[in-house]
């Protein structure tokens, strides 16, 4: 009450001031409106004769001796898991029973991404695209949680998400194009591979900086809720992305603003080179969940079904409830950061083969579907080789197709081409009039482009 | 704390009492006017100076419809409400918005239009910006509010790397051009290193935004709601000396102003003037004594738009005129008059007359008690066009 009191009177005394300067007289417009602080009335009235803590900050009882509380990270929030590391249902309740078709949508996705990672990973080392990131170990991540959302849900992903990608149906005509930059490539040619996006399927493109999509996804939230069309969002980011200041503050938004968001942090344990014990002390992510006020869960990334239980349980609630929900994927980052780094430099061979070996989503599902003779040795070897054959006949197809015509350099800056760009780029052409042997205008686009 | 530091109560000249908030028997915080003896009145008296300014207002404009009289933070209320009766997607937030806005611009909003529709962030500038980029991604009108111009830094990354780059990156599959940000900007006598700057030139360095500085009401509300128009996201900084300082009538109805199109305030012929917000008022003042002491006549130039800038109506001045003075608060380095500057003399070097002038703060940071001296006053603006004319 005293907030509110206090608030008024200075409200109030704006109203004086604003009277005795400038001698407003005809326009009274919104000044004088009643204005009462509703929100803020949520807090309890204040009583003294109470011994209960009467501070506005916090809902709490006294304790009368000095104790710190110890973080808890020896034993923190456990990891919610359906599959042991052999596939095998631990709980049957808690088994999605899914559809033999689900079943194998989910693994041939999963296995596709792999194969197309290792295709264009090795076309970089060939110099054929200037960069590349693969998702090994990590496509349960991705599927799983891709698989609970509705398509409307809108994704924003940070850079390891292309299972999520690949689950919505992005062809793969499409990948290859905006990894060899060329002219059927969505986002024309401008930024670097991987950097993906689609409006159909409500994948906002990907950025370089980390972390800056999670406040952002709040705000889509946010714009969504007032829509009220039964829509989320999700927004993924890594755990060493989660130290980022845009980190906070899109948690801290979507709970004080009441967003119907997940958070999806795959904890793959590096960041680069950077292990978790260097960028947490804390439990995890999932830790700071409760501290922002958000329902919070760990879960074993590499298990997709419990992935999956997790992002669907929490898409519902989150849209049901308008509260923002975060899911911290534990998994192991298989393969380098990129192919700029060799992370054989910060780790071991035998650490990177326990995961690959011992505890990998794609075989963890496949055991769960070859126990039900759902999928055979026949079918492996056939499905390894059809997905192969696909991934390179897109392939193929990316690298003969010319680059974007040299025109989209100028355009989408903003929304109308402005006289200073138009200047520039008549400069830009006259200058390539002149010296036009020294640049590669053989490998680019000459069709004119519809603006 | 920080809200008391950051919350300013006056007019120009008001004689202003605070009564103790939150004053108890207990509390010593909140002062009341003291009777002072003669003399260290005169003292104080003489401590206290008028505005480096007189605002001059604009004729008054017919053609939008029945006006009212209002100050800039009412014409900047004007705009928003008559955004969010038009347009259901709107929202407003920032830091203090719920309940009218440290300098009163959402007064009376909230209350109208609803508490899912104007609302407080939690004090996070990155957050602010960020959330705003989200919510026009989505499809949102989205309208941040920066509490002062001197705090958007936080938010750079966003604004640079975010907002202005959403376009071009994704091949214009995703744009946040439905977001605009306002914050109040430029000097206001006592606001010292972190309420007094001008970031504009920052920000002009930054491909895909839009970054926008009216200098009237009449000016603020038409290109504010040009800035919520228009299909990029768009910066607006606010004079906050002008908030009150500034009245005019001022069109009820919406109406816009275009963006990057330059405003010639004042005719001439002999010096082109070029400044932006609460520094165009100082320029009609230099020009009145550039006419009267000098006898020379200077077409003052309010650029409006910073970027992308109106190249052609300046140099079209410059070509008549020959000689050009770039006035700004901001540090002469790097201030947005060196961009002006070399463009003009790229384009009209044998047009000029005289080096080009710029009158800017000095290369610190924005001082205390030292504002008097460190501000581009009329004295300084009179000078550098002697020395123009002289040259």
């Amino acid at each position: 009450m005293a907030a509110v009191k206090s608030m008024n009177k200075l409200y109030g005394v704006c109203v004086h001031a604003a009277r005795r300067t400038a001698g407003l007289k005809a326009s009274r417009l919104l000044q004088h409106r009643a204005f009462r602080v509703g929100a803020v009335q949520r807090q309890q009235p204040f009583d003294s004769s109470l011994e209960k803590p009467q501070f506005p900050g916090a809902s709490a009882e006294f304790v009368d001796h000095l104790e710190f509380i110890q973080p808890n990270v020896i034993s923190g929030i456990p990891v919610y898991r359906v599959m042991d590391r052999q596939g095998n249902i631990i709980d049957p309740s808690q088994d999605p029973q899914l559809s033999k078709e689900q079943v194998l949508n989910f693994y041939q996705k999963m296995t596709l991404l792999n194969t197309m990672d290792r295709i264009l990973y090795e076309s970089q080392r060939q110099g054929r695209i200037s960069f590349y990131m693969t998702n090994y170990g990590e496509e349960g991540t991705h599927i799983g949680s891709a698989a609970a959302l509705d398509p409307e849900d809108i994704v924003f992903g940070q850079y390891r998400e292309a299972g999520v990608l690949m689950y919505r149906g992005f062809p793969l005509d499409m990948f290859m194009a905006q990894c060899y930059a060329n002219a059927d490539d969505l986002g024309k040619g401008r930024q670097m591979p991987v950097h993906y996006g689609s409006k159909d399927l409500n994948f906002v493109t990907i950025s370089s900086p980390l972390a800056t999509q999670i406040p952002q996804a709040a705000g889509a939230a946010y714009a969504l809720k007032r829509e009220n069309m039964n829509r989320a969002v999700i927004c993924y980011f890594g755990e060493g992305a989660a130290s980022e200041g845009d980190a906070h503050a899109g948690f801290n938004f979507s709970a004080t603003l009441e967003c119907p968001i997940i958070f999806f942090c795959r904890n793959n344990g590096y960041a680069i080179s950077t292990p978790t014990n260097e960028q947490y002390r804390g439990d995890g992510i999932a830790a700071r969940g409760p501290g922002y006020g958000m329902l919070s869960i760990r879960v074993d990334g590499n298990d997709v079904f419990a992935v999956y239980n997790a992002t669907k349980e929490a898409r519902r609630r989150a849209v049901a409830e308008n509260q923002p929900f975060l899911i911290e994927a534990m998994t192991y980052r298989i393969g380098h950061h990129s192919t700029s780094d060799d992370s054989s430099a910060y780790r071991s061979v035998d650490e990177v083969n326990y995961w690959d070996k011992q505890d990998h989503p794609i075989s963890r599902l496949r055991h769960y579907m070859t126990a039900r003779n759902w999928w055979s040795e026949d079918d492996e070897k056939s499905w390894r080789k059809q997905s192969r054959k696909t991934v390179m006949v897109a392939f193929e197809k990316a690298e003969k197709r010319l680059k974007p015509n040299i025109e989209l350099m100028f355009t989408d800056v903003y929304q109308e081409m402005t006289p200073n760009l138009n200047k520039q780029r008549d400069a830009m052409w006259r200058h390539m009039k002149q010296y036009k042997e020294h640049y590669p205008f053989e490998l680019f686009d000459k069709e004119p482009i519809s603006q | 704390m920080a809200a008391a530091a950051r919350f300013f109560i006056r007019g120009a000249n008001s004689k202003l009492s605070i009564t103790g908030i939150g004053n108890g028997s207990q509390s010593s915080f909140g002062g009341t006017l003291v009777k002072l003896s003669p003399s260290s009145n005169s003292r104080i008296k003489a401590q206290r100076r008028h505005a480096h300014f007189t605002f001059q207002p604009d004729p008054e404009r017919t053609q939008y419809g029945p006006t009212q009289k209002m100050n800039l933070f009412q014409s900047v209320t004007s705009a928003l409400d008559n955004t969010l009766a038009s347009d259901p997607t709107a929202v407003i937030f920032g830091e203090d918005v719920a309940f009218g806005g440290v300098f009163r611009c959402t007064v009376g909003l909230r209350d109208k239009y609803g508490k899912d529709r104007v609302f407080n962030t939690p004090l996070c500038e990155q957050g602010i910006v960020g959330f705003g980029i989200g919510a026009a991604v989505a499809g949102a009108t989205a309208i941040a509010e920066i509490q002062f111009a001197d705090y958007i830094y936080p938010a750079f990354d966003q604004i640079v790397n975010e907002a202005a780059k959403y376009r071009y990156r994704s091949g214009n599959l995703f744009d946040c051009g439905s977001l605009t940000i306002r914050a109040p900007w430029g000097c206001v006598g006592h606001g010292s290193l972190y309420h007094s700057q001008s970031p504009e030139a920052f920000f002009a360095h930054c491909p895909g935004i839009k970054v926008v500085i009216p200098r009237s009401p009449v000016q603020a509300k038409g290109l504010l709601l040009s800035c919520i128009a228009d299909p990029n996201p768009c910066i607006f900084f606010e004079p906050k000396i002008l908030y009150r300082a500034a009245v005019e009538q001022v069109p009820v109805e919406p109406y816009t102003i275009p963006l990057s199109q330059a405003d010639i305030v004042q005719e001439g012929s002999d010096v082109t003037l070029v400044a932006w917000g609460t520094q165009i008022h100082v320029m009609r003042e230099v020009a009145n004594m550039a006419q009267e002491k000098l006898g020379v006549s200077c077409e003052v130039i309010d650029l409006q738009t910073i970027l992308p800038w109106d190249v052609e109506t300046v140099c079209k001045s410059v070509v008549k005129t020959g000689r050009l003075l770039i006035s700004h608060e901001a540090p002469i380095t790097g201030g947005f008059a060196a961009e002006i500057s070399s463009s003009v003399q790229e384009e009209c070097f044998l047009n000029l007359e005289a080096p080009i002038s710029r009158v800017c703060g000095y290369d610190t940071p924005f001082p205390h008690i030292f504002e008097p001296f460190y501000i581009p006053d009329k004295w300084k603006c009179f000078d550098a066009i002697k020395k123009m004319i002289n040259y």
